[in-house]
């Protein structure tokens, strides 16, 4: 179709809007100053700090046990890989052998973790490009593994299931026949996710092509999860760095290479199908033993760095612990994901229009807490 | 790259680097600050070291000084480096910025800022990322005092 130009007196101009911090797009109190020229975006400035509580500060004064509670406060999708990654750091800093029992536990209600987190993503991008249904979709198969959750450890959102040595209680007698059935529940409906979103033709005008993400930006920005996979760089935290255990399971890193939205998109669809499969795969032999290993009622590190990366649905989670011996670490970094993945907005938003930004920012999939720290 | 093989190759670009793997997992160098930004530029593009992915950037404070840890990775070797860098200038800190290396360093460098009132020169944009711009001091040094939001045990 031809554009024809309107010889018209209006003047193009650059001019100025907040989006934020209380737009229903940016899913929590993320503040972006957009220069905006017509509906072009010129310019996208994050504003950060609206649920600024200083975690890391509040680390430096609490004993370890009492620092996995303040982690999933930050991702609170992810909350039980956050809580892993505090005790992973401090149990290979004191060389604690952890039962196997306890690491597949922690894998399967990882991967799970991974899904309902993905799930509600899903709903809430088809939501952000005008498609309601799926909302609903994706809230009712994420509660099934809510229930789960509750059941195993009494809460729904912030777990606080992983305690330094293992695990704060043995699974329910439900656990595996529950999971068991949401899998077999979920390998139905994840199809129907597909007909409804995926493969609809309105959707993936909105998602191909736009907000392009190249390999070497992805990497030179410090993208990571699926954000980077979508740009075809491989960093998946659990193949190159693997932990608990993931090094029994095999699995596909979900890679693509177009950098777009809607590979973005693709890849959390096929990452879904991967943690079911890493799930069905350690659901049966989850071994015999101990949950959780004695440790001191006062844990001290010795001094020295530690640092452990895991792998949360929204990418490369770092923490850094720097300790001196004490009760508490000298100071503790916590490297979040969602960080990183922001400060590329700028770079992919910038010459799309503002409906593009909607569609962007839904695939970065960010949660502010996680950001604000 | 084994550690030692890494440790004698970028030994070789300067005289004046301390290496150590004592209490860390990582091979650790700390570089002078007048050297931080060339031998940084080095390790991202030489073709032997390779350290293209800056996947964590943090501010500490030593005590005595101030001071910035880059955690770097290969993507292409997979191996790992840690570059420390001190100042013992806590009025008026400056370290030269990596933000034209990796450009994660463009918000991280920010955050290090706003905690620890470290300054990074050519850094584009150079304000506070978290707290408000008429904040008083720096959160996260150890001298820092606030009476009212600080629950001290």
């Amino acid at each position: 179709m031809e554009t024809v130009t309107a010889n018209s007196n209006f003047k193009s101009e650059e001019y100025f809007i907040n989006m934020g911090p209380q737009h229903p797009a940016t899913h929590g109190v993320l503040r972006l100053l957009l220069t905006i020229d017509g509906e072009i975006i010129k310019k996208v400035e994050p504003d950060l700090g609206y649920i600024h509580r200083s975690i890391e500060k509040m680390c430096e004064r609490d004993s370890y046990q009492q620092i996995v509670h303040l982690t999933d406060r930050m991702d609170y999708l992810s909350a039980n890989i956050n809580n892993e990654a505090v005790c992973l750091t401090v149990e290979n800093a004191l060389q604690l052998e952890i039962p196997d029992r306890v690491k597949v536990i922690r894998t399967i209600i990882g991967e799970l973790t991974r899904i309902s987190s993905h799930c509600l993503w899903w709903g809430v991008m088809g939501m952000d490009v005008g498609a309601l249904t799926t909302y609903f979709y994706g809230f009712r198969d994420r509660e099934l593994l809510n229930d789960i959750f509750e059941e195993t450890c009494g809460a729904r959102l912030t777990m606080n299931y992983n305690v330094p040595g293992g695990l704060m209680f043995d699974i329910h007698p439900n656990f595996v026949k529950r999971v068991k059935e949401f899998i077999t529940h979920f390998r139905t409906k994840l199809p129907e996710y597909d007909r409804l979103l995926t493969n609809n033709i309105i959707f993936q005008k909105r998602a191909k092509g736009v907000g392009v993400l190249s390999r070497e930006d992805a990497i030179s920005y410090g993208a990571s999860g699926p954000v980077g996979r979508a740009s075809g760089y491989s960093c998946d935290v659990r193949k190159h760095h693997p932990y608990s255990a993931l090094d029994k399971v095999t699995f596909n890193e979900a890679l693509r290479t177009e950098g777009d939205t809607y590979a973005r998109y693709l890849v959390r669809i096929q990452e879904m199908w991967e943690s079911m499969s890493i799930v069905e795969q350690l659901i049966d032999n989850i071994p015999e033993g101990e949950h959780r290993v004695a440790t001191n009622a006062v844990i001290k590190l010795p001094k020295g760095e530690y640092y452990q990366k895991v792998e949360t649905a929204r990418g490369e989670l770092g923490v850094y612990i720097i300790s001196t011996g004490t009760k508490s670490p000298y100071r503790l970094k916590f490297r979040s994901p969602g960080f990183s993945n922001l400060s590329l907005l700028n770079h992919i938003a910038v010459g799309g229009k503002i409906g593009d930004l909607v569609a962007t920012m839904a695939t970065l999939d960010l949660v502010i807490p996680d950001i604000d720290r | 790259m084994k550690n030692e093989e890494l440790q004698e190759l970028i030994d070789s670009w300067s005289p004046n680097l301390e290496f150590t793997e004592e209490g860390s997992q990582y091979l650790n160098v700390t570089v002078p600050i007048e050297e931080l930004h060339a031998i940084m530029f080095k390790l991202k593009h030489n073709d032997q070291t390779s350290f293209d992915y800056l996947f964590c950037l943090s501010g500490v404070d030593w005590g005595e000084e101030l001071g910035v840890v880059y955690h770097l990775e290969s993507t292409n070797f997979r191996h790992s480096l840690v570059v420390k860098t001190q100042t013992a200038e806590r009025e008026n800190p400056v370290i030269d910025s990596v933000y034209d290396i990796w450009a994660t360093a463009e918000f991280h460098e920010r955050e290090v800022f706003d905690f620890f009132g470290i300054k990074f020169t050519n850094h584009p944009n150079l304000k506070r990322l978290f707290l408000t711009d008429d904040w008083d001091g720096f959160p996260l040094r150890k001298d820092y005092e606030d009476n009212i939001n600080m629950i001290i045990k």
